[in-house]
């Protein structure tokens, strides 16, 4: 059921592109790009929440050190989307080891809090980023080259690399999540310390699942500074992580496929809804309460 | 050498001394039974030596080794495998899985980030012959959470035997069980012995004296008795603790 929505919403975004040109509507394909950027997202979180069952409110963060990577990068002159990219997924990446090292000291509810906490900070670092705009961020002087050619600007191209990207991003979760990995952190959700007792180091299998979810949040902040042409602590703010979330959770948690599925189903969602009524978010809040039920009922 | 050692272990949580300069030896291939009044301190002192609670004072040592500094699934890599009074079985995954997953942690690459761990015949090959072990092979498919409480139990052990432990911590396997149940556990942890040596936490007297070497008895942090069981029986500060008239059995 969550396989073949997943499919059916990827392959929606697939032919995006062309309902965009026969309405002739530039919009609808942002519209396209921005949701598979978002599943991109939503899947990495999907690594940290649903696999190895640690709820963290500080995602946004990743995306925010990946959409500054191509702002700093830019300044220095290197807008090589080659060098950027890379960079990007490394910088979120050495943000999410020590942070994870320490919020996963904590437990349960304690993990949320560090991670909002480090959340919030890098949100505050960002809006003290003077030579970057500050709080109010700063646009992009030129996209990124991709292999030094102009590629990258026409949203069509930019369309397709999201696309290629999430693919890989769903297929690359999916085989973790059913490795000998993805099963020690499934297993190790219920009792970490029977875990532990089989000779599993449970705090470092976790670390690296992390650290592998920060780097490919990067991944998803670069698309989303080289898709907008702008760069601000915005994309830092926990309601963003929260939104993350909230797809995950719409998606079941179990599954990257349920992940993307939530993400993309959420983002057109929201904007249908807006499409019809300005007060759409409370449409928004009645299908997740409609949603949670449901589920409350099945597993009743 | 001793396989498994204590060495005046220490451990108080504010003003309870729930391990008291405790010492404890457990020589290769032998069932050592720990034996207590509730609140003696037993599963306490079997969460210092296997590694989930650091002692105040004392060491631990394993094969001669001094592991206390050494979280857990050290003391685990190196040979002591544990059995939980609570069964923390995976319940979803099923009885093979379950042991496929301790197969796992000895196997060379034990966390392969992309290679599929549901229907591996390097980890399923070995489970399936711990299984066998416990006579549990028939429940293979079934969720370790469906299985019967004595079948957890027996998994569990599946599980400790896939680690080829060099020492058991077995807390209260008994526990729980009916008579036939109980029974059966007795005969497999009696195939067992000289596998591995043996720490056994238990209630269950006629297991103990069926089963052990040597009896420990723990009251109020301290080991107040080591000895032979019938030696242990005949203690007339044993029977004064702890056996009260029980040890009519």
């Amino acid at each position: 059921m969550t396989r073949a929505l997943a499919a059916a919403l990827f392959a929606l975004l697939v032919v995006a592109p062309l309902a965009a040109q026969a309405a002739g509507n530039t919009w609808l394909l942002s519209l396209a790009t921005s949701a598979a950027i978002t599943a991109i997202a939503a899947v990495s979180l999907q690594l940290v929440v649903g696999t190895a069952g640690l709820v963290s409110l500080g995602h946004a963060a990743f995306l925010g050190i990946g959409s500054y990577a191509v702002l700093i990068l830019a300044g220095w002159g290197l807008d090589e989307a080659a060098l950027s990219l890379p960079v990007a997924m490394l910088a979120a990446a050495l943000f999410a080891w020590p942070t994870s090292w320490l919020a996963l000291r904590a437990r349960g509810v304690g993990f949320i809090m560090v991670t909002l906490a480090f959340g919030q900070m890098a949100y505050f670092a960002a809006g003290a980023l003077a030579a970057y705009g500050g709080d109010d961020g700063m646009p992009l002087d030129r996209t990124p080259t991709l292999f030094g050619s102009a590629l990258l600007a026409r949203p069509l191209a930019l369309h397709a690399l999201a696309l290629v990207l999430l693919a890989a991003g769903v297929l690359a979760a999916s085989a973790l999540g059913a490795s000998r990995f993805g099963r020690v952190l499934r297993a190790a959700r219920a009792d970490p310390a029977r875990l532990a007792a089989l000779g599993f180091d449970v705090a470092r299998t976790r670390l690296i699942a992390c650290v592998m979810a920060g780097a490919a949040g990067g991944a998803a902040g670069w698309l989303m500074a080289v898709q907008s042409g702008f760069v601000s602590p915005a994309t830092l703010d926990w309601r963003v992580a929260g939104r993350l979330l909230v797809m995950v959770i719409l998606g079941g948690a179990a599954t990257p496929a349920g992940a993307m599925a939530g993400a993309i189903g959420l983002t057109l969602i929201e904007e249908a809804l807006s499409a019809v009524t300005e007060h759409g978010r409370i449409g928004v809040g009645a299908l997740l309460l409609l949603v949670a039920l449901g589920r409350l009922r099945r597993t009743a | 050498m001793s396989v498994l050692a204590a060495r005046g272990l220490h451990k108080a949580f504010g003003a309870l001394a729930v391990t008291q300069n405790v010492s404890l030896e457990v020589a290769a291939g032998e069932v050592h039974a720990l034996i207590g009044p509730n609140g003696a301190g037993k599963s306490s002192l079997i969460a210092q030596l296997a590694g989930a609670l650091r002692p105040d004072a004392g060491r631990v040592l394993l094969d001669g080794a001094d592991v206390t500094a050494l979280p857990a699934h050290r003391r685990a890599r190196l040979g002591l495998a544990r059995t939980f009074q609570v069964s923390a079985l995976v319940a979803d995954l099923s009885a093979l899985e379950n042991v496929a997953l301790a197969v796992q942690a000895r196997a060379r690459r034990p966390l392969a980030p992309f290679r599929r761990a549901a229907g591996d015949a390097a980890l399923e090959g070995p489970a399936r012959e711990m299984l066998a072990a416990v006579g549990l092979e028939a429940r293979a498919a079934v969720a370790a959470g469906a299985l019967a409480h004595g079948e957890r139990r027996a998994l569990e052990i599946a599980s400790a035997l896939a680690l080829a432990p060099r020492c058991v911590l077995l807390d209260e396997p008994l526990a729980g069980m009916g008579h036939d149940e109980a029974a059966r556990m007795i005969a497999l942890l009696g195939r067992l012995r000289g596998r591995f040596a043996m720490l056994l936490v238990e209630h269950d007297m006629a297991a103990v004296f069926a089963l052990a070497d040597r009896v420990s008895v723990l009251v109020q942090g301290r080991i107040i008795a080591c000895g032979p069981p019938g030696a242990v029986r005949a203690d007339p500060a044993v029977r004064a603790a702890y056996l009260g008239d029980a040890a009519a059995c």
